[in-house]
């Protein structure tokens, strides 16, 4: 999997900040079918979690019914300008990586 | 699809699954629980989860549109007033595998979460939300005109 599938937008918002991740990912949910009738497998996203200063701000396990480019919003409390966040995802397939934002 | 085999081995691991949640309730919460996303009914998944059925609270609020007209991308979110809470779960109830998201909630992170689901057909949408004190929930029907699971 190519790197850098995860688009965020941190932003500063009073005491919070508000997050929001988009993935590109296609999320096969090993339910359909190709156009000879075999079943394309399943490859999606299982787990996304969401680090600030090395503490667990968010944690997401997804199905399949989870649509294609998954999108997820939160806030958490505290967060300052310029402080990273690291994303850590990880496919069915084991596939993982960690990236990082900004937070505006 | 739904052949008797598999209507079978749905029923014996709803049966697994009701008997496994009581003998140990939420040990492994934050890790992904097969079990609990490939089952294929909304029963074993939320018996997998949380070993007994939530009960309704307006505590919770669903926010998902009254009709969907593609089930593929279906925005919703969930927002909780109640306190300390560890976790929120989204089901879709006739979806193949009704499970569609479990988010856990660290110390710190506000009790309200979006994203975005896939909806095979008209279906209650479900979200569950734990807190010390219990399990609650709060459902809405929402109405697809195209579906968005397989095809």
């Amino acid at each position: 999997m190519a790197k850098g599938i995860l688009r965020a937008k941190a932003k500063v918002k009073g005491d919070n900040t508000v997050v929001k991740i988009m993935a590109k990912h296609a999320m096969e949910t090993g339910n359909r079918k190709d156009k000879s009738g075999n079943k394309i497998p399943a490859k999606f996203i299982q787990t996304l979690s969401i680090a600030y200063n090395g503490k667990t701000v968010m944690e997401t396990n997804m199905g399949t019914a989870i649509s294609k480019n998954p999108y997820l919003a939160f806030t958490f409390v505290g967060g300052a300008k310029g402080d990273e966040l690291q994303m850590t995802w990880t496919e069915n397939t084991g596939a993982s990586a960690t990236e990082t934002a900004k937070i505006k | 699809m739904m052949n008797r085999r598999s209507v079978l081995k749905a029923v014996f691991t709803g049966g697994l699954v009701a008997g496994m949640g009581v003998l140990m309730p939420r040990v492994a919460m934050a890790a992904w629980s097969k079990i609990a996303f490939e089952a294929k009914s909304q029963d074993a998944a939320m018996g997998a989860l949380y070993g007994a059925d939530p009960s309704a609270s307006a505590e919770v609020t669903l926010k998902a549109p009254d009709i969907a007209e593609n089930g593929a991308v279906v925005p919703v979110s969930v927002k909780s007033s109640l306190a300390g809470v560890t976790s929120i779960a989204l089901f879709v109830a006739n979806n193949p595998q009704p499970l569609a998201a479990q988010f856990t909630i660290p110390e710190g992170t506000l009790a309200n979460v979006s994203c975005r689901i896939r909806m095979g057909k008209t279906s209650d949408v479900t979200a569950v939300v734990t807190t010390a004190s219990g399990v609650f929930s709060a459902s809405k029907e929402v109405k697809v005109t195209i579906g968005g699971c397989g095809g």
